[in-house]
């Protein structure tokens, strides 16, 4: 009899807005991210774990480029390309942050659709934008292999402190890693997705539980982190 | 025997609801299902292709000093949260799970304010003891 009663207190009670509600959320006895589900509250956490290793790398990028005596390589030339029988800067590396960002738009259109149980829209769009991702690491690829033979090491190069062949090999290596594992988590979501299998609730392979098309927005979320962290790689590696 | 009571019902939201369920957790979640105009991201998605643009320009125009620096830290800043609050959804969710996930990142910069020092005392050491030499 009590129970019934307090759970329908503890239902309609509303919650205080801004800070206190963050508070009330938080305190005890409660379940802290309340209409976040479990999937989307992990993910958002690794993505938070992912933000302090990505953020360690660009501080130890840091690091040694402001304690070396030794001048700084200046990206803008050593990441030019001649094409048309001039040098132009960076130009690479500016058409992979515009293949990134349009495969990022992508997904959020796919996240849109798989909402709206477009099963058809949503795997076209996701597999769109693991082409793009594809694209994307192809051209690392190629900017490695350019590097590689220009004589770039990770424990020196012809233009100037040793230190910019390790941290370009570190950083971008291992957002190169990041953007391929999302390649592939794209195609088996986009396969789910075309098979039906959030619809017919078909267990999955590991987990043996019944997917939702949140999934899509959870791998969404992934991939725009894979994004948002090119954003600050191209600001302080490239640009500075 | 209130407390008992208490506790039975903490466990009932614990594991009694399911994230769709929105009356279940006291609270009455517009966005549940993230439902949004297209619009709106094909909007950001040009937004975030002017600003891209635009960092790229800085260094095009080969623009020096704290110029460039600002403009380069705006224009991220800019893309970040734009891909962290629209296409993240993060402008929609609860501000219990924004606060979680968005304060931590900023504590690092109390690490780059420690790297710093640090990096010049490294830079100061080096000059002292090799002097001018490589």
């Amino acid at each position: 009899m009590a129970d019934t009663t307090l759970t329908h207190i503890g239902q309609t009670q509303p919650r205080p807005a801004g800070l206190q509600g963050v508070a009330a959320d938080w305190s005890s006895d409660q379940r802290a991210f309340k209409n976040v589900s479990w999937g989307k509250a992990m993910m958002w956490i690794f993505l938070l774990s992912d933000t302090f290793i990505f953020g360690c790398f660009l501080l130890s990028y840091m690091t040694t480029r402001m304690s070396t005596r030794v001048p700084w390589p200046n990206p803008s030339e050593v990441f030019a390309l001649h094409i048309g029988g001039s040098d132009i800067p960076l130009i690479l590396i500016a058409i992979m942050t515009f293949v990134l960002i349009s495969s990022s738009g992508t997904m959020a259109m796919a996240v849109n659709f798989g909402y709206r149980h477009d099963r058809r829209k949503t795997a076209i769009l996701m597999l769109l934008t693991a082409a793009l991702g594809a694209t994307f690491v192809g051209m690392q690829a190629f900017e490695w292999t350019k590097l590689i033979t220009e004589g770039v090491r990770p424990w020196g190069n012809p233009w100037g402190a040793a230190q910019f062949g390790s941290s370009f090999f570190m950083i971008t290596g291992f957002h190169g890693t990041h953007v391929t594992i999302g390649v592939i988590f794209l195609i088996i979501v986009a396969r789910k997705v075309w098979r039906g299998d959030y619809d017919t609730g078909r267990p999955g392979f590991f987990t043996s539980r019944k997917g939702r098309y949140e999934n899509v927005e959870i791998m969404g979320l992934y991939w725009h982190f894979v994004d948002l962290v090119w954003v600050f790689i191209f600001a302080f590696f490239y640009l500075w | 025997m209130a407390e008992i009571t208490a506790n039975g019902l903490g466990q009932r939201t614990l594991h009694g609801t399911q994230a769709h369920d929105p009356t279940a957790t006291g609270i009455a979640p517009a966005e549940v299902h993230q439902e949004h105009p297209i619009k709106l991201y094909l909007v950001v998605w040009a937004w975030l292709f002017i600003l891209s643009a635009c960092s790229y320009m800085v260094d095009y125009f080969g623009l020096h000093g704290y110029l460039r620096w600002s403009l380069i830290l705006i224009f991220m800043m800019l893309k970040a949260g734009l891909i962290v609050a629209v296409f993240m959804h993060m402008a929609w969710e609860r501000l219990a799970l924004a606060y979680a996930i968005i304060l931590p990142p900023i504590l690092v910069l109390v690490f780059v304010a420690m790297m710093v020092f640090e990096s010049d005392y490294t830079l100061l050491t080096r000059t002292v003891f090799f002097g001018a030499g490589p």
